[in-house]
């Protein structure tokens, strides 16, 4: 039987490869100098929807929420093979914390709805909370299975799951609809195909239409692109808080609990310390030094 | 609103077997309720755990509640979500903080969004403080203080309003107190009301091995980052370690490069240790590691970048290429053990 799958995406800092550029003088991240990636666990989630779709049959949907550039990680997920995806945008859910954003994210995923799987990565490196999957889950009232690491197997509506943790694992067994968060070693994420690239690249939200103008003059206006991608599947839907029926009341910065006070760059320093030389006699110098005062 | 201010801790526990993550945040949670002028109150849930309770008031709770179910044996995201938000909407307490385990972070999400409450992962640091917002003043906040953006700043995270205010923090991270045998403290019994939907999710099978390295308690920690290049080379360290009579440990960059495994981690998302010596190879030092090593009592960085973050903290800087270097350190190292003048 065909399963219907829905996965959460989020676009990230690529917060580890930091370097010196991106940090300001005075300490604080530089977010413009820091490239944009598609949150590493998340692919991991895609990849898993994507092969209970090769196996079972279904549909995989795929929605983001974020500013409208997180639309690039919604092509990637077209290139990767994703049926339909989605760009959850609102200037006023900007400073969400988790608990707002997954009350978002519940009112998208219940208005694409009729689901049997839900999909998330386990957590995503710009805030490594990984609440926003269980948070999900809670309000769809759905049961979750954290650090999902294999499906083995899924027959009439009954999945039975491998977790994996740091020091064990666990198999258990849960009837449909659930919610999985999906740990890295899931799986080895398919590269974008060559065919679906060439046929998504296209594939815009109606606000870059100016952009796309620019490069491809034919089409005049806005109006004949959105009808040409429109025919061809190429328009990414873009859902705001009105779309989705949302309480405007729950999210953004004052419907969020939690709120960050002070943010400081650490300055640590020793006391004093002492330089040595990368040779042989900077290395016994150092020995002594540690013999000399019992660190060793 | 919580009236009584009272700090409560997610006592988690398999097999009769409390986390030590849960005594050290009943520790801190002491702390803070002196602080608060409160109470201390345990969150004890399992099954045939009736000898339990007293080791937690020993660990500093002066109140536990015990909910003792067959169907609580095994940790089970619902039914265990099901008795802690039953138990935090009546009693409302103002300090909820949990492990930051794969059991606390399954279950510590689950509550907050039921709670509509403010949670924060992984502090590293907890403390009370008072804050003025918006012509608003707020005394006694909880500050849930952790390095954020990969590690990069610190940042201090408040709930002034939606209570209780939420945290996980890892194992090793605050200190373990020594348990007081002469403490008393009050057990409450609580009978939950499940649901069917409760138990849709079974659990087969379950094995969770104990750790195989205790870096927590290691005096010589040799630690390697990013900078280590390959598998291949963090044999080196090995084998650094094994002249000092040490342990191996590496930076999130060498685990995520897959060269150590995740349990020997050090740093915001993995262990917090307080070694003798602490050599750091190959390690650039971002708050997300040095927050887990910076009480260090001494620190050797070899790092060939001279600008690398890890030599503001170092006592002892050496900037040159591991390759030269420990080798060489490893050879004085062995030679002085056979003179007898290193005691490794």
């Amino acid at each position: 039987m065909a399963y219907k799958c829905v996965v959460l995406v989020k676009q990230v800092p690529d917060t580890a490869n930091i370097t010196g550029q991106a940090m300001k003088e005075d300490g604080t991240v530089n977010r413009a100098a820091l490239p944009a990636i598609f949150n590493p666990d998340d692919l991991n989630a895609l990849e898993m929807a994507l092969s209970v779709k090769d196996e079972y049959g279904g549909q995989v949907t795929v929605l983001t929420m974020g500013p409208l550039r997180a639309s690039e990680v919604l092509r990637e997920s077209l290139y990767r093979g994703a049926d339909r995806v989605i760009l959850l945008s609102d200037r006023k859910f900007a400073g969400s914390d988790t608990l707002a954003t997954s009350y978002a994210l519940k009112c998208a995923v219940e208005k694409i709805g009729n689901y049997d799987l839900v999909f998330c990565g386990r957590q995503a490196i710009d805030g490594d909370t990984a609440q926003v999957g269980p948070q999900v889950a809670e309000k769809l009232n759905l049961p979750q299975i954290t650090y999902a690491e294999t499906i083995q197997s899924l027959e009439n509506k009954v999945i039975i799951v491998e977790r994996v943790f740091p020091r064990g694992r666990e198999v258990v067994r849960c009837t449909l609809p659930c919610l999985l968060t999906v740990v890295g070693t899931a799986n080895r994420p398919r590269p974008p195909k060559a065919d679906r690239l060439f046929s998504f690249k296209l594939a815009a939200i109606p606000q870059e239409y100016s952009k796309l103008l620019e490069k491809w003059p034919e089409f005049e206006t806005k109006e004949a692109l959105d009808q040409y991608l429109d025919e061809r599947g190429l328009k990414i839907t873009v859902w705001d808080g009105s779309d989705i029926q949302i309480d405007y009341n729950r999210v953004g910065l004052n419907a969020s609990p939690t709120k960050v006070t002070k943010v400081e760059s650490i300055i640590l320093q020793s006391e004093e310390s002492k330089d040595f030389d990368a040779n042989r006699e900077g290395m016994e110098a150092l020995v002594q030094e540690l013999v000399a005062e019992y660190t060793i | 609103m919580s009236k009584t201010k009272e700090v409560w801790v997610f006592i988690e526990q398999e097999q009769g077997h409390v986390a030590t993550v849960s005594l050290e945040l009943l520790t801190k949670a002491q702390e803070l309720a002196e602080k608060l002028g409160s109470r201390v109150c345990g969150l004890l849930m399992g099954s045939e755990i009736e000898n339990l309770p007293d080791l937690v008031i020993h660990h500093g709770a002066d109140k536990v509640f015990v909910i003792d179910h067959p169907e609580l044996a095994i940790y089970r995201t619902l039914p265990y979500a099901r008795v802690a938000i039953q138990l935090v909407k009546e009693h409302e307490p103002y300090i909820f903080l949990l492990g930051a385990t794969p059991i606390g972070r399954d279950l510590a999400p689950r509550i907050a969004s039921a709670c509509k409450a403010g949670l924060t992962a992984d502090c590293t640091a907890l403390e009370i403080g008072d804050l003025e917002r918006r012509d608003q003043s707020y005394t006694d906040l909880l500050y849930q203080i952790r390095p954020a953006f990969g590690g990069n700043i610190m940042a201090t995270i408040v709930n002034p309003e939606m209570h209780p205010q939420m945290a996980t923090v890892r194992e090793g991270v605050m200190m373990l107190g020594k348990p007081d045998p002469s403490r008393h403290g009050e057990r409450v019994s609580f009978e939950p009301q499940f649901e069917d939907s409760d138990f849709v999710l079974e659990v087969l099978e379950r094995s969770i091995q104990p750790p195989t390295i205790d870096l927590k308690s290691a005096s010589i920690i040799v630690s390697g980052g990013a900078g280590i290049g390959s598998k291949e080379n963090f044999k080196l360290l090995y084998e650094l370690a094994e002249a000092l009579g040490g342990e191996v440990a590496g930076s999130r960059a060498a685990v995520d490069a897959g060269y150590i495994p995740e349990e020997q981690q050090v740093g915001q998302t993995g262990v917090t240790v307080r070694p003798r010596l602490y050599i750091a190879v190959g390690i650039s030092g971002a708050v997300q590691h040095r927050a887990g090593m910076d009480q260090s009592n001494k620190i050797i960085a070899i790092n060939k970048d001279p600008n690398a973050p890890i030599f503001e903290i170092a006592d002892y800087k050496i900037v040159g290429d591991l390759n030269t270097v420990v080798p060489e350190l490893i050879r004085i190292v062995k030679e002085g053990a056979e003179l007898g003048e290193i005691h490794a």
